[in-house]
């Protein structure tokens, strides 16, 4: 097996991986850096991302009111000294960006623009028209190219970690082309793998999206936390899942029922407004939208389409002339996929999954407990989303925390030794074993598409918007048994060169793991917070019992061993979210709380 | 997926480089709806026909740039070019043209990876201004010079259709050359010297003989033949200012 030999090794390379590969190279310009990505860099899910970044930059906008407003939006499960760490960081990563290329939309006057955002107590949001992701995707992409000491293995498919001495030591991957393995020798590993929403049928992610970092940190014993929130984003296209932003309501888009009524002022969003009015109607946290939309389709008050049940998202009062500066991507999008002018017409939209706001868990700075392993991005779990991200988080969270672990993996790097070769040669041909087995099944069964199909349905039927007891039960039993059929999937494709059946197959193998600890930590959090409601006994918030992370620990052929971590609170205790009119009620309260 | 069971042929280029010489074509019917796109269809059969297939996607909303495809001899983002558009007639899927095939539809785009890096793709500065001194300004009017070629997703559908590419790979192509502009054009970039000597050489702006078919074929709208264009004024400027002021001096 080829050998390559590196001082930090980063999987992944969205919009995470590469800043904390910049990060890195800034850091120690000596230091040898691998960045391992199964597609080119600039395929990376980040690239589709839309609606902004997060970054208080404006007269009447505080750090304080941006912490408050994430912790509450978390429903109070955000770990707050990770929240302040956050908070202060990201208009330096926005402003970074800028410096380095970074197309942000502009004011008259040549400043950076900033744009309202759900959940937000002002406008923060900073944007590339809607293209966002897409352009600090190309951005970071295009500036990494200026380091020479970072080497970059595109699509190579990491396999699994190497763990040696109780340290993690490099990984295995595949060269997709050739279907060769390689052991990458690595003193510090960095995860930026990105989420797991298409374990879900019906999701607004790439087809890239399996939560592979995911699972292979938690087969090493490293734990995932809140795994069970998972967030809805509530408006994508039927059918597809393609993401409509919610910078289209953050410009002033509404939400309407099949008889034209703004639904959102009847589930405690209200005032009705017809400018865009933070935390009010449209502009209301993402946990409580798709809760409303869940309602409204329970009431018979939705509109039927070919593709499911949907509301109508009307733009048409923005103008053209508006729709085109600032939402272009959208206009493009529902005239190419629903034959739409949205200057004229509504936008059919319906909740799909999102985001995966739990994930690999680190301390407060990215290092998992796992020696010489940190993640960031969306398949870390650093403590900032809590139950429920705010939108427009997600990007200045891989800026900011990719950056701090880049530059935690290049200080472990500097001082770590590397264990005896052989050992590591030892456990990559058991790793390349593992995998190659995949191919050489006789008694395969069924075919992968049935068992991923079969899983995204499971999961979504029990682990949806509302949740019970039986039904995540139902999905659990459902994920265990298709486990068991994993194990003799049949594959067509028995050839290494360029195999994505059988690099599929290896997703799967995540997949099905990461869904069980998704499955089993929502069955097991037996109250209603954020992204998770139930509807059977459990359906109230209860600190006393659940003011506390879920872990999932993996075990072989057994549920996860789940076990819970106390919330880092600091300075904002709990206490009830508000929106809408009772915004401004909850603001002062909090803000008399604050030292 | 087939609301309306209707099914259309898809005639799919296979090469595997294990065991094939040379590439032939296999035919597949696959069931389609109204909004069947090309990528659902190549989905359709790996998933239900031959796990075999193989071919790139990811966001399927023509954004990240990996699915395209010679459709019916056209480069398409399969991703949104839809069944519907071909039938009752029959579809043929290619690998993208110019380039070599590493597998089925999958090509080989090492080259454009090596020309994106070297046209320096980022900000060049004299002297780097610290974070902490803030944004730069780049009024609305700046922004729009450069905006436009920012919005290239990488897809190579302009060097499938570039027949001068086509001929000799040298040349740097459309999208390599909108991407150098794009960097050249941006107010707060100070690196155009650097790029000029890859606009100025043979393989630059002149080996581009005016088809514009890349811009035709380009699905984000950017124009890459007159990003071309403007580089040739550039080059010429170039050309003269040279002896008018020392090399590397401020353009």
């Amino acid at each position: 097996m080829q050998m390559i030999e590196a001082d930090l090794a980063i999987v992944g390379g969205g919009g995470a991986g590469l800043r904390a590969a910049i990060a890195a190279a800034e850091a120690d310009p000596g230091l040898r850096i691998v960045l391992v990505s199964k597609v080119v860099p600039m395929r990376s899910h980040t690239v589709a991302a839309e609606g902004g970044s997060a970054g208080v930059i404006t007269e009447q906008d505080t750090l304080d009111l941006h912490f408050e407003d994430t912790v509450a939006g978390g429903d109070w499960l955000a770990d707050q000294d990770a929240v302040d760490y956050f908070v202060r960081h990201c208009t330096e990563e926005m402003v970074q960006l800028e410096h380095w290329g970074c197309p942000w939309s502009r004011k008259p006057d040549g400043d950076t623009n900033v744009r309202n955002f759900g959940g937000m107590s002002t406008a923060r949001t900073w944007f590339a028209a809607d293209k966002t992701g897409f352009h600090m995707l190309h951005t970071l992409f295009q500036t990494s190219l200026k380091y020479s000491s970072i080497d970059r293995l595109d699509e190579y498919f990491a396999v699994d970690l190497l763990v040696e001495d109780g340290r993690c030591q490099g990984l295995v991957a595949i060269e997709i082309a050739t279907g060769d393995f390689v052991l990458i020798d690595a003193k510090a590993v960095v995860m930026a793998t990105g989420g797991a929403g298409r374990v879900f049928r019906q999701n607004t992610n790439a087809g890239t999206v399996t939560g592979d970092g995911i699972g292979m940190a938690y087969r090493h014993g490293v734990a995932l936390r809140d795994m069970e929130f998972v967030q809805y984003h509530p408006t994508a296209l039927p059918g597809s899942g393609i993401l409509i932003t919610e910078g289209c309501r953050g410009e002033g888009g509404y939400l309407v029922n099949k008889d034209g009524y703004r639904y959102l002022q009847d589930y405690n969003l209200g005032p009705v407004v017809s400018e865009p009015t933070p935390k009010t109607m449209e502009l209301g946290p993402r946990d409580r939208l798709s809760q409303a939309f869940w309602h409204e389709e329970r009431a018979g008050r939705t509109v039927d389409t070919p593709l499911g049940q949907a509301v109508h998202l009307e733009l048409m009062h923005l103008g053209r002339a508006k729709l085109h500066e600032r939402l272009p991507m959208i206009y493009e999008l529902a005239r190419t996929f629903l034959g739409i002018d949205p200057a004229e017409s509504p936008i059919p939209v319906r909740p799909a999954v999102h985001y995966t706001m739990g994930g690999i868990a680190t301390d407060a700075r990215t290092a998992t407990r796992l020696a010489g392993l940190y993640a960031c991005g969306e398949c870390s779990s650093v403590g900032i989303h809590g139950a429920n991200r705010l939108g427009s988080n997600s990007l200045a969270e891989l800026c900011v925390f990719g950056r701090v672990a880049g530059e935690a993996a290049a200080r472990h790097a500097r001082d770590a030794k590397t264990s005896d070769a052989a050992a590591l040669s030892r456990q990559a041909e058991a790793v390349e074993g593992r995998a190659l087995a995949l191919l050489t099944r006789e008694d395969g069964r069924d075919r992968l598409a049935t068992l991923r199909d079969a899983m995204g349905d499971t999961m979504q039927e029990g682990i949806g918007i509302f949740r019970d007891t039986a039904g995540m039960q139902a999905t659990c039993d459902k994920l265990a048994e298709l486990e068991d059929r994993y194990r003799r999937v049949h594959l067509d494709d028995r050839t290494r060169s360029f195999n994505t059946e059988w690099l599929t197959a290896i997703e799967l193998g995540f997949q099905l793991k990461v869904a069980g600890a998704i499955a089993w930590s929502a069955l097991k959090r037996e109250e209603s917070r954020g992204a998770h409601k139930r509807l059977d006994q459990f359906g109230e918030r209860d600190d006393e019992n659940f003011l506390q992370h879920t872990l999932a620990f993996h075990q072989a052929d057994a549920p996860p061993r789940l076990d819970y971590q106390p919330v880092n609170i600091t300075r904002l205790p709990p206490a009830e979210r508000r929106y809408g009119s009772a915004t401004k009620k909850a603001a002062s309260a909090a803000q008399g709380a604050l030292p | 997926m087939s609301d309306s069971g209707r099914e259309i042929e898809i005639e799919v280029l296979r090469y595997h480089p294990e065991r094939d010489s040379e590439p032939h074509f296999e035919t597949f019917r696959v069931p389609f709806a109204h909004d069947t796109s090309v990528l659902e269809g190549l989905q359709y059969i790996k998933d239900h026909l031959d796990g075999s297939l193989t071919f790139r996607w990811s966001c399927r909303m023509a954004i990240c740039g990996s699915c395209g495809k010679m459709v019916n001899g056209e480069p398409k983002l399969s991703c949104h070019t839809f069944l519907r558009d071909y039938y009752p007639g029959k579809l043929r899927v290619e690998p993208l043209w110019h380039f070599p095939i590493v597998r089925d539809l999958v090509v080989d785009q090492t080259d454009f990876m090596e020309k994106l890096e070297a046209i320096k793709p980022y900000i060049v500065r004299d002297e780097e201004k610290p974070v902490s001194e803030g944004v730069y300004r780049q009024t609305p009017a700046q922004l729009a010079r450069y905006q436009q070629f920012s919005q290239c997703i990488n897809c190579l559908l302009c060097y499938a259709a570039c027949p001068q590419y086509g001929l000799n790979s040298d040349f740097q192509g459309p999208g390599i050359l909108a991407l150098l502009h794009r960097y050249n054009s941006d107010s707060r970039d100070q690196g155009q010297a650097r790029r000029m000597p890859i606009v100025n050489a043979e393989e630059g702006v002149w080996s581009c003989t005016l088809v514009g078919y890349c811009s035709e074929v380009c699905p984000k709208n950017v124009d890459p033949a007159a990003a071309v264009n403007r580089n040739k004024v550039n080059s010429t400027m170039d050309y003269f200012l040279r002896f008018l002021r020392p090399r590397g001096a401020s353009s």
